[in-house]
């Protein structure tokens, strides 16, 4: 299924400058895998040495936050936007 | 010239140089200032502060900046208040108020926009902008007008009418979003990448944050450069309560007290939104997202970025957290402007209704000197105590009227 990446300046010199890029997957996990299989580099970028999400990467499907819905289990559609997001502060 | 080796990530240490950024680019956690404190050390002292402006600038030796100060409306040295009568009626012994409602657009955020949009004037931006509850939109849209940038502030678009006019009225652009502040958080995380605007909190952030460790500058000054026991702090990103304790712990480091601070350090946050207390009371490592529904807006962010440090900090020195309804916010408010004549906004109500809790529940202590950050001023969240502090009496102008609606014999001296 394919579904687009939205990729945020930290990590565009990974997927060659792009801004967005194509990848396959039918939920978050298996989206940033084939995103690690097409542009090698995110997973050490965006996993912790236990294999979590880094706690500054914040991920979002559709515009929803993943901690809202099912973290890396949650389903992607056909279509979907997947965006990787830093934290950011107050105001 | 400012004291500074270049920026450090919080999370993996990686060091970087003094530019634009807000995140490692390894880990994406959040770059902090590093500095020479034997410089600092050296060039800084109490006569020299003492003979400094009555603003955060006289704390340049510990700011970020070169060119101090390049945007500055009076930012900061705001009144420390003793505040016996509400300590009183909390049952507490030495407490202090430090009013920040009453700076350039009456709230905190006046001091970190003036050292951020200094530092943006040293990069050679044009335009200034911000995501906001709305207390930063007010200092964005004012200390740009007054350096003569551009100004862009994204807010979302159900904030308080005084904080839309009091942005609005210096003539920048004000986009409203439909979302709530996290949306809009995220949108100008995007647009940063796109345009090459100084966001303060969010490319020009880690300089931005510096200018909060002015308030526990000034706090220790104030106090005869001793520290207090125990600090109270409101938490929206957690970056304020995590700065103000590092303030403290650098004046000990360059010299400026004479002991080390022995300061225990906690937390306010509405129950509507209270990620950071949430964790703490289910003690917790990880603090998750929450949708924020309280009346105090200039807290209600529902994904801290500093929240993992806001913690630590309450953690290490033994403080608490409490997480407080609107209805103990209100009270609050009004109990602080009963007994010490200070209007706070609702994120201030959420603040001494935190002391409050933190008192009866033992956490905060009779015998501790106490100091409680009130960091906006009330007429912005007027709607907050409409129906809750109302006139006396409606009367005909009449002394007759005056003595029926107040009896003589009912009056005191
Ligand atoms: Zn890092």
């Amino acid at each position: 299924m394919a579904v687009t990446v939205r990729i945020p300046t930290q990590l565009r010199e990974l997927a060659g400058g792009a801004s967005e890029v194509s990848a396959d997957g039918d939920t978050v996990a298996s989206v940033l895998a084939g995103l690690e299989t097409a542009h090698p580099g995110f997973k050490e970028r965006l996993f912790d040495d236990g294999g979590q999400l880094r706690r500054f990467v914040n991920v979002f499907v559709a515009d929803e936050d993943i901690r809202f819905l099912d973290g890396v289990d949650t389903p992607v559609t056909e279509g979907q936007t997947v965006s990787i997001v830093p934290a950011v502060a107050g105001g | 010239m400012a004291h500074v080796h270049g920026l450090r990530c919080r999370e993996c240490g990686r060091e970087y140089d003094i530019a634009p950024i807000f995140t490692c680019e390894w880990c994406f956690g959040p770059l902090e200032v590093a500095y020479d404190y034997e410089a600092i050390a050296a060039a800084t002292s109490r006569e020299k502060i003492a003979a400094g402006p009555l603003s955060i600038w006289r704390y340049a030796d510990l700011l970020p900046t070169d060119r101090n100060p390049a945007v500055d409306l009076g930012a900061g040295f705001t009144p420390l208040v003793r505040a016996d009568r509400l300590a009183a009626e909390l049952g507490l012994g030495e407490l202090w108020v430090k009013n920040d409602t009453v700076n350039p657009t009456n709230s905190f955020k006046d001091r970190v926009t003036s050292v951020a949009l200094s530092k943006a004037l040293e990069f050679g931006f044009k335009v200034a902008a911000c995501a906001s509850t709305g207390n930063l939109a007010n200092a964005v849209a004012a200390h740009a007008a007054h350096a003569g940038l551009r100004s862009f502030v994204f807010i979302p678009a159900d904030l308080e009418q005084g904080k839309v006019v009091a942005t609005a009225v210096y003539g920048g652009n004000v986009v409203a979003i439909d979302g709530n502040y996290d949306a809009v958080n995220r949108l100008c995380a995007e647009l940063a990448g796109t345009y090459p605007w100084a966001f303060v909190n969010v490319n020009v952030r880690t300089y931005y944050a510096e200018g909060s460790k002015t308030l526990a500058f000034e706090t220790a000054e104030q106090l005869g450069w001793e520290v207090p026991d125990h600090i109270v702090v409101p938490i929206a990103s957690g970056s304020l309560l995590t700065k103000i304790r590092k303030g403290f712990d650098e004046l000990f480091t360059v010299g400026l007290l004479d002991a080390e601070p022995q300061l225990r350090v906690s937390g306010a946050q509405a129950a509507g939104c209270s990620p950071v207390a949430t964790a703490w009371l289910e003690e917790s490592d990880t603090i998750k997202p929450v949708k924020p529904d309280t009346i105090a807006k200039s807290l209600a962010i529902g994904n801290p970025a500093d929240g993992y440090f806001a913690l630590d900090a309450v953690r290490q020195t033994g403080g608490g957290l409490a997480a407080v309804s609107d209805e103990e916010v209100v009270d609050a408010m009004l109990l602080l402007a009963r007994t010490e004549g200070i209007f706070a906004e609702t994120a201030g109500g959420v603040t001494i209704a935190t002391l409050k809790r933190l008192a009866q529940e033992g956490i905060v202590r009779p015998d501790e000197r106490v100091v409680v950050y009130v960091t906006g001023h009330g007429l912005k969240t007027l709607d907050a105590v409409v129906g809750r502090a109302e006139p006396t009496a409606v009367i005909a102008p009449t002394l007759d009227a005056f003595h029926e609606a107040f009896p003589p014999d009912t009056m005191q001296d």
